[in-house]
């Protein structure tokens, strides 16, 4: 048990979800456990999972019901824009106490309830489940049922307790509530070539840049999910011909569930990166093959972009080329779109790892990354940072959790998360990218971080 | 104190609209952050944990780890007492901290967790374990941040504490301060010439410098050697108006237990509660103040004769943590502020008797929410808002600076810098008030004078 406290150790648990690619590696990387007790796990709970999910919604009611803090901590935490009403910005609780815990929450959320929609007269109410809610078993569903009936707008609880399952789960449960509102409303003037945007959330305005992208190729956007969304926007979404999916971990079950309920195909895209970008509006051309014209405003649409972009990258490219960079984000999708960003700036990935990555996805990342690059599931701060100085790492790309860690070893840092407040999304979004690290990895703060002042240390006092 | 339209108000609202209040948990972790070789241990499911983290992280732009025993359903049906051992395992192997803080959640403990016994449990079953181990129960649904803390303060005293032979130390208890305020209180300290042990003391583990290597655990906090010694002092300074109103604390704890006698003062914001602080150190020590701050004293009595027009008969809304508000409160009227609307999502009730004294002109309430706030200041015909950043939204809504201080500030840099306490902390605020006020003015001045 006397560990020495200079060494830094993967607990024996968590040795086989780590691995480094080599030449003929086999071993597969194990993933989707349950974080190990006592491990300062960077992952989340299923509320987080739904509440992201959900929460761009600006004119519906979202109430958190439990004890205040799991509301307190996603008050207005997300950068999710909307281009209207913005009661989705505020942070609205049962904020139990004792005497709720001991007799049951149900009269509490109805009171509340009642008083929210009476005031703020939303499209319709979320309520998210927290974990004790889970335990002293209120019916949510009951009260919801019955405000619903009293009041005329949907009412839907939302499944979300903490502790049962991962973000995952939390995702599922938000799909569901989701699904509920779609196939409600009219979709009479859905145009043949309209799609649904699916797991966009327009932080920072980036679904904004991607509807524009799609209609100026002459697609209908009938409703994002859930960036600047609208319960009638979704209400209608059924109607569309396709779905088009980011974010494989969050909106797939939804998407398959539109596929089965009412035979909407859907692809799966991303819009990081130049490559991935095209991909994506090219795959929805693709989907009309009855509509030619699609598919040549989208190749002048990507011309045009990818000409203007490639220049303005180039002085960046060159200062940027051959450092080192790791990454650690939440869904392993991310990290596919930004390692062929980082290439495209001639830059080498050493460490690629996500909270919550399947086994096809780190079945992927390995073919896509370079022998010696190291491969982690839910990592914690005391491997990330063992791997940041092993391998001399010049940028990290995280959250907010990551985020201190690399500036305590003086390391760029690239915000992506849900807080960020430039778009990274579309042709745009690379070039802020590729501004955003290069900002950071040439800053000349750097040279006095303890890792690199002995070169410096000359003119110390 | 209330009027009738403002206890209208107050009486809106079950919900709570945008709290102005954390949950218990985090202000425990912040104590357990201000213990050497400390880690914070969390028991229960790891949304909380890496909430609270995240939250933290936002203020004071250090890493802080927190771990997790991380329940599941099974845990939730079963109780966490073989994740509370494997955890325990899990990060002496990984951190071999010296104190290991364990906290609950409020799922913990609905369950009905009974921790103590636990760990009493995993140290009968680890008689080799090197690390002492100290619990606290933080159900959100019983208190706020400011309950957490203190009862992780006062777990300390009780769990590491023993009584001693009378020491000339003394104990500084000082409350949720900012590591700046933390450090001045050391200086201070030092500059009397008097060994004050702080708890906790966060400065460094808080506003750290950067690493070549990594560590596991911060370097900084009250060693424990130091927290075993508290029991000895001669005598314990408590700072905060609200805490004397709590039934137990760490410092009625070592004064119950340890004979340690107590000084219960409040927080040390501006002139006149600084003096009472200074004076108590002296009474206790007969050291003298130190000339360095009777004079940074005195500059300070001469900046508020040349900067009072600016404030005096302004109105200000003050919220937050009710020992801060408290204190800002006060500190406010010393320099002719009028605080009239004095507001807290805390619910202790001490708060409204303690601030009585302000009179008719203000309103003070506990147990509120900012958009309940909102609603209360529209009508208060107030001149500027002092507070966190969550007041950003209100102070918006209202046209109004707002003047950021306490804990969190998440819309501005230095937040771990801000310092609050002492005759310099008066003079930093009394500086940022001024000059708030006269921006504001000049900024929706049409001639816009480049003199003040
Ligand atoms: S369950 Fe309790 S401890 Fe956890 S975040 Fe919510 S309020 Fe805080
Ligand atoms: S209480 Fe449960 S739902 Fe809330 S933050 Fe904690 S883990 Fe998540």
């Amino acid at each position: 048990m006397s560990a020495d406290k200079k060494t830094i150790s993967i607990l024996e648990e968590r040795r086989a979800q780590v691995l480094e690619v080599g030449e003929g590696t086999t071993g597969t990387l194990a993933c989707e456990r349950h974080s190990v007790a006592g491990a300062v796990s960077q992952r989340a709970c299923v509320f987080c999972g739904s509440r992201v999910v959900l929460y761009p919604i600006a004119d519906a009611l979202h109430i958190v019901h439990g004890p205040v803090g799991c509301a307190v901590y996603t008050w207005d935490i997300r950068g999710s824009l909307s281009s209207g009403p913005e009661l989705h910005r505020n942070s609205f609780s049962t904020d139990l106490r004792e005497m709720d815990v001991i007799y049951g929450g149900e009269k509490k959320l109805r009171t509340c309830l009642l008083e929210l929609i009476n005031h703020y007269h939303p499209k319709a109410a979320f309520v998210y489940a927290t974990c004790i809610v889970g335990i002293i078993g209120d019916d949510i569903d009951g009260v919801c049922r019955k405000v619903a009936a009293e009041t005329g707008i949907p009412v839907l609880p939302v499944h979300s307790e903490g502790f049962k399952g991962t973000k995952k789960d939390g995702y599922r449960a938000a799909c569901d509530a989701l699904s509920r509102i779609i196939g409600t409303g009219d979709t009479s003037d859905v145009s043949p070539h309209s799609i649904n945007i699916l797991g966009e959330f327009n932080l920072a305005g980036e679904a904004w840049i991607i509807r524009e992208y799609y209609e100026r190729m002459g697609i209908q956007v009938v409703s994002t999910m859930t960036g600047d969304g609208r319960i009638d926007e979704i209400s209608r979404a059924h109607g569309a011909k396709l779905n088009v999916v980011q974010c494989s971990g969050s909106m797939t079950s939804l998407a398959k569930r539109l596929k089965e309920d009412y035979g909407i195909p859907f692809i799966r895209v991303s819009y990081f990166g130049i490559e991935d970008m095209a991909k994506a509006l090219y795959d929805v051309a693709d989907f009309f093959p009855d509509a030619p014209e699609i598919m040549d405003r989208a190749r002048t649409l990507v011309t045009e972009e990818v000409s203007a972009l490639l220049p303005a990258l180039e002085p960046m490219r060159r200062d940027l080329a051959g450092k080192k960079a790791a990454i650690y984000v939440g869904g392993a999708f991310k990290a596919f779109s930004l390692i062929k960003a980082l290439r495209l700036l001639d830059m080498k990935v050493v460490l690629a790892g996500s909270q919550t990555g399947g086994p096809e996805d780190y079945e992927q990342l390995r073919e896509m990354c370079d022998p010696g690059t190291v491969l982690v599931d839910d990592a914690n701060p005391v491997e990330l940072s063992k791997f940041i100085v092993e391998k001399g790492v010049d940028l990290f790309i995280g959250g907010v959790k990551e985020r201190p860690m690399a500036y305590k070893l003086g390391v760029a840092f690239c915000d992506h998360n849900h807080e960020r407040k430039i778009a990274l999304a579309g042709f745009v979004g690379m070039l802020n990218f590729a501004r955003e690290v290069h900002l950071s990895v040439t800053s000349p703060v750097w040279r006095f971080a303890p890792r690199f002042a002995a070169a410096e240390s000359g003119d110390r006092p | 104190m209330t009027t009738p339209a403002a206890a209208e108000i107050l009486d809106r609202w079950t919900v709570t609209r945008n709290a102005c209040k954390l949950c218990t948990p985090l202000g425990a972790c912040l104590a357990f952050k201000g213990i050497e070789h400390c880690l914070a241990f969390l028991h229960g499911s790891q949304g909380c944990s890496t909430y609270i983290r995240r939250y933290m992280i936002s203020h004071f732009k250090e890493p802080i780890d927190i771990a997790c025993s991380n329940f599941s359903e099974h845990t939730a049906v079963f109780g966490g007492g073989v994740e509370l051992h494997t955890g325990l395992d899990n990060i002496v192997r990984q951190y071999a901290p010296t104190v290991i803080g364990i906290m609950t959640t409020c799922l913990s403990e609905t369950i009905g967790e009974d921790v103590g016994s636990l760990v009493k449990t995993y140290r009968e079953a680890r008689p080799e374990l090197a690390a002492a181990l100290v619990h606290v129960s933080t159900p959100s649904y019983r208190g706020t941040h400011a309950e957490g803390f203190h009862d992780a303060v006062l777990a300390m005293a009780e769990q590491l504490t023993e009584p001693g032979s009378r020491g000339h130390h003394l104990n500084l208890l000082a409350g949720m301060l900012s590591p700046a305020d933390l450090r001045y209180l050391k200086e201070l300290f030092a500059d009397f010439g008097v060994e004050a042990i702080l708890l906790p003391d966060y400065s460094d583990t808080l506003d750290g410098v950067p690493w070549d290597r990594y560590e596991a655990i911060p370097p900084g906090g009250t060693p424990l050697a130091a927290i075993r010694r508290m029991g000895s002092a001669q005598a314990s300074l408590e700072l905060g108006h609200i805490l004397a109103g709590r039934e137990r604390t760490a410092g009625k704890s070592l004064r119950d237990r340890c004979d340690v006698p107590l000084r219960s003062l409040g927080l040390p914001i501006g002139i006149a509660e600084t003096d009472r602080f200074c004076r108590a150190i002296q009474e206790i020590t007969g050291a003298a103040l130190p000339a360095r701050h009777e004079a940074e004293r005195q500059r300070l009595i001469d900046a508020y004769a040349d900067g009072h027009k600016y404030v005096s008969g302004k109105r200000a809304v003050v919220f937050g943590e009710e020992d801060f508000v408290c204190a800002m409160a006060l500190f406010l009227r010393e320099i002719g502020i009028i605080p009239v609307l004095v507001a807290s999502g805390g619910r202790t009730g001490l708060l409204e008797a303690k601030l009585a004294e302000l009179g008719g002109d203000s309103t003070v309430a506990g147990d509120v929410d900012f958009l309940t706030m909102a609603d209360l200041a529209k009508s208060a015909n107030a001149d500027l808002v002092v507070g966190n950043s969550k007041g950003y939204k209100l102070s918006k809504e209202l046209g109004l600076p707002l003047v950021r201080v306490g804990f969190p500030v998440h819309d501005r840099f230095g937040a771990a810098r801000l310092l609050h306490v002492g005759y310099r902390g008066a003079q930093q605020l009394f500086d940022r008030i001024v000059n708030t006020i006269i921006a504001h003015a000049q900024e929706s001045d049409e001639i816009g004078y480049t003199y003040i």
